[in-house]
């Protein structure tokens, strides 16, 4: 993998004495698009903060386009966009200065026109004169991608892109990152929206207590890690699943008329042709097959049980 | 050097003065109408002339002080402290900036601002007194310094207040009283001589006294010392920023 971004052995404790990040290791892919899940103080933004120079590590190392975060941070910043999770914003500028701020502090040279062109990809271009105190605060979390994209950054950090953005928007937003993605930015983003995650990521990494759970090709998670469901409708309704069908643990619909069961991708034998046959055998016939992956959820509300246990 | 980041700071600074254009200026310009008539004329027509100059024209350099020095502090103080308490801060810690880029940045745009306001208040002192100014560079060049060196210690104050109280409270409790025992008002030599040596560890004695000897030609302290003083001064509250940054105090976690 061509790595773009590289964390090794990243540890973060707070003044407080708080350990929030232990032993991240994490490698991004150029062009990739990385969604971070975790819980509420999983560690996601103090790993954002601490890969974009916001925070210092306390040990461990983080490599930004082959350059060094804390002794090559020039080289390393100047790659990197940032979308903060709160909305922080300077209330009586206008978007425009606001955006043209942020280009210049990443020494790139005054260009309206490209100022004028992330504020049109954002849809805010009839906003460029309103205060940010004008805007609404979708539009001001859309004033943040802009700021974080005016110096063309090579990596773009979404903390919470879509918090408190309604069900347009964030359609909006997934064409944007999409977009970005084209043009060959890597994006790493964080969400609780796990039906996001399952929408525009490449890979998704799992974060709790400040360690790094898992992190695999979404389609290869699901598949491996996902348990799947196999229901078999029935053509006649039954009150009760046959004592010779009790070992597979079918769970019965409450109207009698179908029974599902759940097996293991991973698992050498799934199981499905003996359940099949015994289902024939006790005389249940079938009218219909259907079968279906968990979510992304499940995967992760399993893993962070497991972890906690 | 990042000369496109300390400008886009120094610009986007100079915006939000700018856009307070006027509350920026009257309220500098009428507390100094209000010093000319009550000390310059209702207390200085009982005193008429001090070290040969009339009093109205010996006060006009410690008022320009006065203001300059707490525009500056306030200035610069809010200008750092207002990213951090509406968290805009995050962007200045995440841009390919050292600290002294931030610092140009910052402290270039407070001091500008107070310059522009002791240069206000000059003119306003021409409308009460008469007044001639005999060394004008040395006198631009003690008013910079003025400007830089109090902007810089606004700079620093900003980054240690926690909240607005702690933001006023340092240039009401120390500027203050500091510019008011700095012989703004009288010359050092009219006071006792156990308070003339007190005054002489007040770093403000030697800016309003190298200040005065550009307008006047006559001063309380040699200007080699003042101008030793301020540099002094100046290279204090930049090892002090040089510190603050290096070790993140107050801003980077
Ligand atoms: N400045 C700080 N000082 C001390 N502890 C902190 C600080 N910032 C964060 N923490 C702690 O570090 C842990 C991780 O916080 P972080 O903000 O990284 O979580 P998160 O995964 O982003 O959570 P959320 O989903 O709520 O945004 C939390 O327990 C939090 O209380
Ligand atoms: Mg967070």
């Amino acid at each position: 993998m061509n790595a773009i971004v590289s964390i090794k052995n990243l540890h973060k404790a707070y003044d407080s004495g708080f350990v929030a990040l232990r032993g991240v290791d994490l490698d991004i892919a150029e062009g990739e698009i990385l969604a971070l899940l975790g819980p509420n103080g999983a560690g996601k933004t103090t790993l954002i903060s601490t890969v974009c120079g916001i925070t210092v590590p306390t040990a461990g190392k983080i490599m930004v386009g082959g350059h060094d975060t804390v002794t090559d941070y020039r080289a390393a910043r100047s790659l990197i966009g940032l979308v903060p999770q709160e909305i922080n914003l300077e209330p009586f500028e206008t978007v425009e200065n606001t955006v043209s701020f942020s280009r210049g502090l990443f020494g790139k040279k005054k260009d309206p026109a490209r100022v004028a062109e992330v504020l049109k990809m954002l849809s805010l271009d009839d906003k460029a004169k309103s205060k940010i105190k004008e805007l609404s605060g979708g539009m001001k979390r859309r004033v943040l991608i802009a700021k974080a994209l005016a110096h063309e950054p090579r990596v773009l950090f979404l903390d919470e892109p879509t918090a408190g953005v309604d069900v347009e928007l964030r359609k909006d937003m997934w064409n944007v990152v999409a977009d970005l993605k084209a043009h060959g930015v890597t994006i790493i983003l964080t969400t609780h929206y796990i039906e996001e995650a399952e929408a525009i990521a490449d890979r998704v990494g799992i974060i709790s207590k400040g360690e790094i759970l898992l992190v695999q090709n979404k389609d290869e998670m699901m598949s491996q890690m996902g348990r799947k469901e196999l229901r078999v409708d029935l053509v006649e309704p039954v009150e009760t699943i046959p004592d010779a069908l009790m070992k597979y643990d079918l769970v019965l619909a409450p109207n009698g008329r179908a029974v599902t069961y759940t097996y293991d991708t991973r698992a050498e034998r799934t199981g499905i042709r003996t359940v099949l046959n015994d289902l024939d055998a006790a005389g249940l016939r079938m009218a219909d097959l259907q079968t279906q992956q968990s979510s992304l959820e499940e995967i992760f509300t399993t893993l962070v049980k497991e972890q906690s246990a | 050097m990042n000369w496109t980041a300390i400008r886009a700071i120094y610009v986007f600074e100079m915006a939000r003065f700018f856009r307070t254009l006027t509350q920026s200026l009257i309220s500098p310009v009428l507390s100094t109408s209000l010093y000319f008539v009550v000390f310059g004329t209702a207390i200085g027509s009982r005193i008429e002339t001090v070290e040969d100059v009339s009093y109205g024209a010996f006060i006009v350099p410690g008022l320009i002080m006065l203001s300059v020095m707490t525009q500056a502090t306030s200035n610069a103080s809010f200008g750092i402290y207002f990213p951090k308490f509406i968290g805009t801060i995050y962007e200045l810690l995440s841009a390919p900036v050292n600290f002294l880029e931030i610092t140009l940045g910052y402290v270039g745009a407070a001091a500008t601002k107070a310059l522009f306001i002791g240069v206000i208040i000059f003119v306003t002192a021409f409308f009460f007194v008469d007044i001639t100014v005999q060394h004008p560079f040395a006198m631009i060049a003690f008013l910079l310094m003025t400007c830089v060196s109090f902007a810089l210690l606004g700079f620093i104050i900003g980054i240690w207040a926690g909240n607005f109280e702690q933001l006023q409270l340092i240039p009401l409790l120390v500027i203050t009283p500091l510019v008011f025992l700095g012989g703004s008002f009288y010359s050092v030599t009219m006071l006792p001589p156990v308070w003339q040596t007190i005054t002489m560890f007040n770093p403000v004695v030697y800016l309003i006294s190298g200040f005065r000897w550009a307008f006047f030609g006559t001063a309380d302290v040699p200007v080699a010392i003042s101008l030793a003083a301020i540099a002094f001064f100046m290279a204090a509250c930049m090892a002090a920023i040089w510190w603050i940054f290096r070790t993140g105090w107050r801003i980077r976690q």
